[in-house]
């Protein structure tokens, strides 16, 4: 049977991170992903990222991306794609799927990086085709450079709704509006500023009615909502539009931490559901590591940190650093980690995550 | 219904809260020459912009989530910081000249040319007046990001923000 030091379930941002932080100690690392590409969603996130020189701050987020890939090289990590993990057995055996084969991997260290997926709506007119998830329609344009259409409402006003319509125009699309539910744009003003000037218009306050359209997307009619989210009445508005893109939240993709059996706390503004873990980002299973947006959605930079964080914490739990060596860069860690979660923007996700803290000393 | 002004509300920043903001020359030095224009009026955690600056003109310090803090007497109007800024929240003006002149970050394919006479847009995309492309630059070290500077009539320089896209062929 195939064994290793850690298993990295998913080759995202955080997955990548943890293996190149836990091979530089001279662990012995394999990264599995379901995907026939390594990389998770950095590979279609082409605009420069927020933070400091140390996130790798004013970088396109593409570049991020092979710079980990380079780093998994040079330090042999093995990273096996088209592998899809379907279960987590004891004393840590993964058991996945490549080629339609079974195999399994036995690991002295788990650490789940496995993201998260996008949010859904319901109205009249949903299934229609041309109605997708927006990280759908910034994966058609980025990676496989296919427009989806060329009239496009974009659904929420968070940063994915901002900067995927950014990125849609610069694809050659028109974005004819944005609507946002809530009474003030989600998102970054710096984003908002971007699509503004582009001639976009921000409907705040607004929702999908209904989508129009036999065979496909043909139009869209939207109406206002009133401090209680409900509709009012005659304030429909009609747009011509081909496709409809859904910027409305994130859901961590806990399958296997569940399957494993890690304890869950329920933390709205994470996502619902998510595992609890420790500073060392270690799940309440010995051995068992979570990182990234599994642990509660946040964005690329802080899933590299907690990535960098697990990575560590497996490499001294197996002896690789000593406790001193450990602290210190997982001191560094936090330092960043903190930085990111600072602000009108961050502190609601700087208490979510005490609070996931907090549910781990309770339980201890 | 009255709208209600701000960038959380209409996704640019209002004139009120421009003239808050640390990142905003003063008149009388836009009046002098090139400098740094710095639309960023929320603290996100972000300094790029710090590092990018040659002559140490824009401070952000610790925490990063500070707002960029210009120092007018030290900026050159050089535009090391248009490109750096990940929210292409930076511009430069220039009231030194009979016309005066913005330059803007710029993503869109195509480019127009040195030259050309272009649709200037304000914060919100209207089309406010005609201006001509002084220049574009677009250095290795921008990463793609174009910097466009258009001269346009002098009382533009605080609403002229960037141009119309050009179509496809």
């Amino acid at each position: 049977m195939k064994t290793t030091d850690i298993a990295v379930i998913g080759a995202g941002p955080a997955g990548l991170s943890c293996a190149v932080e836990a091979a530089k100690s001279g662990a012995r690392v394999t990264v599995l992903d379901e995907n026939l590409k390594p990389g998770g969603q950095l590979f279609k996130q082409i605009h420069k990222f927020f933070g400091s020189r140390e996130h790798r701050a004013g970088i396109r987020g593409f570049r991020i991306g092979q710079q980990l890939l380079e780093a998994t090289e040079r330090l042999d990590v093995q990273v096996l794609l088209d592998a899809a993990v379907y279960g987590i057995y004891e004393d840590r055996l993964i058991a996945y799927i490549t080629d339609g084969r079974d195999h399994t991997i036995k690991a002295k260290k788990i650490v789940l990086a496995t993201g998260a997926s996008e949010n859904a709506l319901a109205f009249p007119g949903c299934t229609l085709p041309g109605v997708m998830g927006a990280g759908a329609a910034q994966t058609m344009i980025n990676v496989n450079r296919v427009l989806p259409g060329k009239k496009i409402i974009m659904v929420g006003s968070g940063n994915v709704g901002l900067i995927v319509s950014y990125q849609l125009m610069q694809a050659g699309a028109d974005v004819v509006a944005l609507i946002e539910a809530a009474p003030k744009i989600g998102g970054y003003g710096v984003h908002a500023g971007k699509i503004r000037r582009a001639g976009v218009p921000i409907y705040t306050s607004t929702t999908i009615k209904e989508v129009l359209g036999e065979e496909k997307v043909e139009g869209v009619i939207t109406a206002s909502l009133d401090e209680k989210w409900q509709h009012i009445e005659d304030t429909e508005k009609r747009f011509e539009a081909d496709t409809v893109c859904l910027a409305v939240g994130l859901s961590p993709l806990t399958e296997l931490a569940w399957m494993a059996g890690c304890e869950f706390t329920f933390i709205p503004p994470l996502g619902g559901h998510v595992p609890i873990h420790d500073r060392n980002m270690e799940s309440t299973l010995t051995g068992v590591y979570i990182a990234g947006d599994i642990t509660g959605v946040e964005e690329a930079s802080s899933a590299m940190e907690e990535g960098r964080l697990a990575g560590v914490a497996c490499a001294e739990s197996l002896g690789y650093y000593n406790e001193k060596q450990a602290l210190a860069l997982k001191n560094e860690i936090w330092d960043r980690l903190d930085a990111l979660r600072t602000g009108p923007f961050g502190e609601g996700r700087f208490t979510a995550k005490l609070k996931q803290l907090e549910a781990r000393r309770q339980l201890a | 219904m009255m709208q209600k002004t701000g960038v959380i509300y209409q996704g640019f920043r209002s004139e009120k809260e421009l003239a808050e903001i640390p990142g905003v020359p003063s008149d009388e030095r836009i009046k002098k020459g090139s400098v740094a224009f710095i639309e960023c009026a929320q603290e996100i955690p972000c300094n790029p912009c710090e590092e990018a600056c040659p002559y140490g003109a824009i401070s952000v310090g610790k925490p990063i989530t500070n707002l960029p803090k210009l120092d007018e007497d030290k900026c050159i109007g050089c535009g090391s910081c248009i490109a750096a800024c990940p929210g292409l929240a930076i511009f430069l003006v220039n009231a030194s000249k009979s016309k005066g002149e913005v330059s803007f970050p710029f993503e869109y394919y195509p480019l127009p040319k040195k030259g050309d006479e272009v649709d200037c847009v304000d914060r919100e995309g209207n089309i406010v007046v005609k201006g001509k492309v002084l220049r574009i630059i677009k250095p290795p070290k921008y990463d793609a990001t174009a910097v466009i500077t258009v001269v346009i009539p002098i009382e533009y320089i605080k609403i002229v923000r960037s141009i119309k896209r050009l179509g496809r062929s």
